[in-house]
């Protein structure tokens, strides 16, 4: 008990101080994980919306895949990246090894299928609203495809948090490709793992304090950011 | 929305780019860092080099394989048969014996296998195995690991062996400790990482000083030949300054409550 | 001038499963006026529009426009039953048309506005178009189909939601069209609608066309039985 008193009085004087290793590792944090959340939607959001509309053969399979692969362990797949951009590996010429690049190529992966899954379902739903209209007005599959992410944007976003919720808090697959190395890969869940394993409860509880209230602090931005955009209602 | 996407991703460029000095990676054990002399060490070589070098900080058996792969420069272990067959398999272009600290044996403060009144390093385990005190070992393939088996194979004793009272934990030797810590069991840990624990709990240290215990460090440039792409000109000016009398103070000087951990005992390049 | 009458339909099917919902059917459309397609429920007026309009699948037969089937169908709007709003704002859904043609941002405005007030909506450009009542969504509806200035317009039993008063606004609108010339092409079940609006009547059972004509002889001196059943109240199958 008493560590988690002194954890909370710690955090609080870190964060009072902007102490510089933390804002270090925070930072890297945020920069690694936010990173991976544009290049996940970059990536995963038209594949929902590809999916959703297009009609091909492979389609329920390729959804199948999608949520099975929702619940890849991330550490497996962190050792998979290892494994790949290693030296001795088939991408080791990047020399991408132990660099936030690759933190943010396994976060990546990890991401994409969560955040496509669950914007497709909401795309699909919204498809099946708007068919006939869109199908009418003889709209193109590019222009099918924007109106279908744009008005189905509140949905999309909680997709994203989800993925970026996701990312914050992984562990397993960054410490692999990462290193955990200081002032250039460590952050804040492997620092918490670093600390934890020298002993120091009170630190691990207080990065940990911080990592919370940062996740907190991003999903609240965004939701704030999304508001003010329009007077929308919806 | 364009512009906020445009700048987040230039943000992240530039921050993987800016690196002023020359940068080499290196495999270090988990005992090495956990003495705290890495961070006495690292700022004084930036300095006076101008190398950052990033330290990779894994068990022996992974520095090893870290090694082999290419995936870094240069490797500093405490395996010597391990270090050997890396030399001879090619993988490194030689061995430089940098410095020597020593393992202890800690255990909860009763001591009911009383090996603080041990004569040698055999006996304090033997007593353990005979007691069936509760044990905790590194089991990670680390070098700590391999002095520890090679220990009990010299008392005459085979951990295959052995009952639920020995656990192979594989894990660093900070968590070893936490587990230790928990049990409370008896552990081998090299002092440094014991000086440095944070989480002592009921744990003493009770038997040291036979010198089977003592611990040698070596620095292994990975071989150029091997992999091309090392940063062999940096690790071979590394090795240079880690065999320096300016090494040579900083650790011989380097203290934990009053006590030195490690021995330098390189000999100075030819 | 993109012509688009005369339509010809020759031999028109639509099958599902094997089984034929309309069809085969021959049509002559002219340029003028407002075609009311009637009939009992499942009759096939439905899926006679979509065929018509090229949203539905032939399954046999061809439909040969003045024009080609591509510029035809850039030319017309379909206006559903229940009426598909975007969730957007009442002036979004009608600018949408017309962004999707490239028509810049500011000339769109303009004309939403003025498409809002002739069709009673303009107090409500700011609202969600969601939270529209039936009535002020099919306006809605009518008018964004309508923004495009489309040679042919369908609608699909577009007031069998609406209460009289929407019924009403939606008509006045409709009488506008077709005096500003636009092609109706509209189905209904409700005769009063029917009589009120029709230039020629479609009469379909079975999803054939069982009597067709200009709407005064269908309604005085139908031909056949199962028009007379119809316009006396009968059910019809």
């Amino acid at each position: 008990m008493v560590d988690i008193w002194s954890g909370i009085a710690q955090a609080f004087w870190l964060v009072a101080t902007l102490d510089a290793e933390l804002v270090e590792i925070a930072g890297r944090s945020l920069r690694v994980t936010l990173s991976a959340l544009v290049v996940a939607c970059l990536i995963a959001l038209p594949l929902a919306a590809l999916v959703a509309v297009k009609r091909f053969r492979a389609r329920r399979l390729v959804i199948a895949v999608l949520n099975a692969l929702m619940g890849l362990p991330p550490v497996v797949v962190g050792l998979v990246v290892y494994v790949l951009l290693s030296r001795s590996g088939p991408l080791g010429v990047l020399g991408l090894l132990f660099t936030p690049s690759a933190m943010i190529i396994a976060q990546v992966i990890i991401i994409v299928p969560l955040i496509a899954s669950i914007a497709h379902q909401s795309i699909r739903e919204l498809w099946q609203e708007y068919h006939d209209l869109l199908i009418s007005m003889n709209v193109t599959q590019t222009q099918k495809i924007r109106t279908l992410l744009w008005d189905s944007r509140r949905a999309l976003l909680t997709a994203a948090l989800a993925g970026f919720g996701r990312a914050i808090g992984e562990v397993g697959a960054i410490m692999i490709v990462g290193g955990n190395i200081d002032h250039a890969t460590r952050v804040l869940t492997t620092a918490i793992a670093l600390e934890t394993g020298k002993g120091e409860f009170a630190l691990a509880l207080a990065l940990g304090f911080v990592l919370i209230g940062l996740a907190v602090a991003v999903n609240l931005a965004i939701h704030w950011l999304g508001r003010t955009e329009r007077e929308g209602r919806w | 929305m364009k512009h906020w996407f445009i700048g987040a991703i230039s943000a992240l460029a530039l921050g993987s780019a800016a690196q002023a000095a020359d940068v080499m990676k290196m495999a270090v054990t988990t005992s090495f860092n956990n003495s705290g002399l890495a961070d006495v060490l690292l700022p004084e070589i930036a300095a006076d080099l101008d190398i950052d070098v990033q330290l990779l900080v894994v068990g022996t058996g992974q520095a090893i394989k870290l090694g082999e792969a290419g995936d870094v420069d240069a490797i500093l272990v405490h395996s010597r048969s391990a270090e050997e067959a890396f030399v001879e398999g090619g993988f490194g272009s030689h061995r430089t014996e940098i410095m020597y600290n020593d393992f202890v044996f800690i255990g909860p403060k009763e001591d009911p296998a009383g090996i603080a009144t041990s004569d040698a390093a055999a006996g304090a385990l033997t007593a353990i195995a005979e007691t069936e005190a509760n044990f905790v070992s590194r089991g990670d393939d680390s070098g700590t690991h391999k002095k520890e088996l090679s220990l009990w194979t010299e008392a005459g004793l085979d951990p295959a062996t052995f009952g639920d009272w020995y656990n192979a934990v594989g894990a660093g030797m900070g968590a070893a400790l936490n587990t230790a810590s928990g049990m409370p069991a008896y552990v081998m840990s090299d002092r440094a990482s014991w000086l440095n624990f944070g989480n002592k709990g009921e744990l003493a240290l009770l038997y040291a000083g036979d010198p089977v215990l003592f611990n040698q460090y070596a620095y292994l440039p990975v071989n150029p030949k091997l992999h091309d792409h090392v940063k062999n000109d940096l690790a071979l000016r590394l090795e240079e300054w880690l065999v320096s009398d300016r090494a040579k103070s900083l650790i011989n000087d380097y203290k934990i409550n009053g006590e030195t951990l490690f021995v330098f005992n390189a000999k100075p390049a030819e | 001038m993109t012509q688009l009458f005369p339509m010809q339909a020759i031999a028109i099917e639509s099958r599902r499963r094997g089984q034929r919902l309309v069809g085969p059917i021959d049509l002559t459309l002219g340029g003028q006026g407002a075609t009311v397609v009637i009939g009992p429920n499942g009759a096939g007026k439905t899926t006679l529009l979509q065929l018509l309009h090229g949203t539905a699948r032939l399954s046999a037969g061809q439909i040969n426009w003045a024009c080609t089937t591509e510029e035809a169908r850039h030319h017309q709007g379909f206006v559903f039953q229940r009426p598909v709003m975007l969730r957007r704002t009442v002036l979004e859904n009608l600018i949408y048309p017309l962004r999707l043609r490239g028509v810049p941002k500011d000339k769109a405005r303009k004309a939403a506005r003025e498409w809002a007030a002739r069709v009673g909506l303009e107090p409500l450009l700011g609202r969600a178009a969601p939270v529209l009542s039936g009535g002020e969504q099919q306006k809605l509806a009518l008018a964004r189909a309508l923004i495009c200035k489309p040679k042919l317009l369908f609608l699909d039993e577009p007031c069998a939601a609406l209460d009289g008063r929407a019924t009403r606004e939606i008509e006045m609108i409709l009488q506008t069209a077709k005096a500003d010339g636009t092609r109706l092409i509209l189905s209904t079940h409700d005769l009063g609608q029917a009589r009120r609006l029709a230039d020629d009547v479609l009469f379909l059972v079975g999803g054939r066309i069982h009597e067709a004509g200009r709407a005064d002889t269908f309604f005085n001196q139908p031909e056949t039985e199962e028009a007379q059943a119809f316009l006396r109240g009968d059910i019809v199958e």
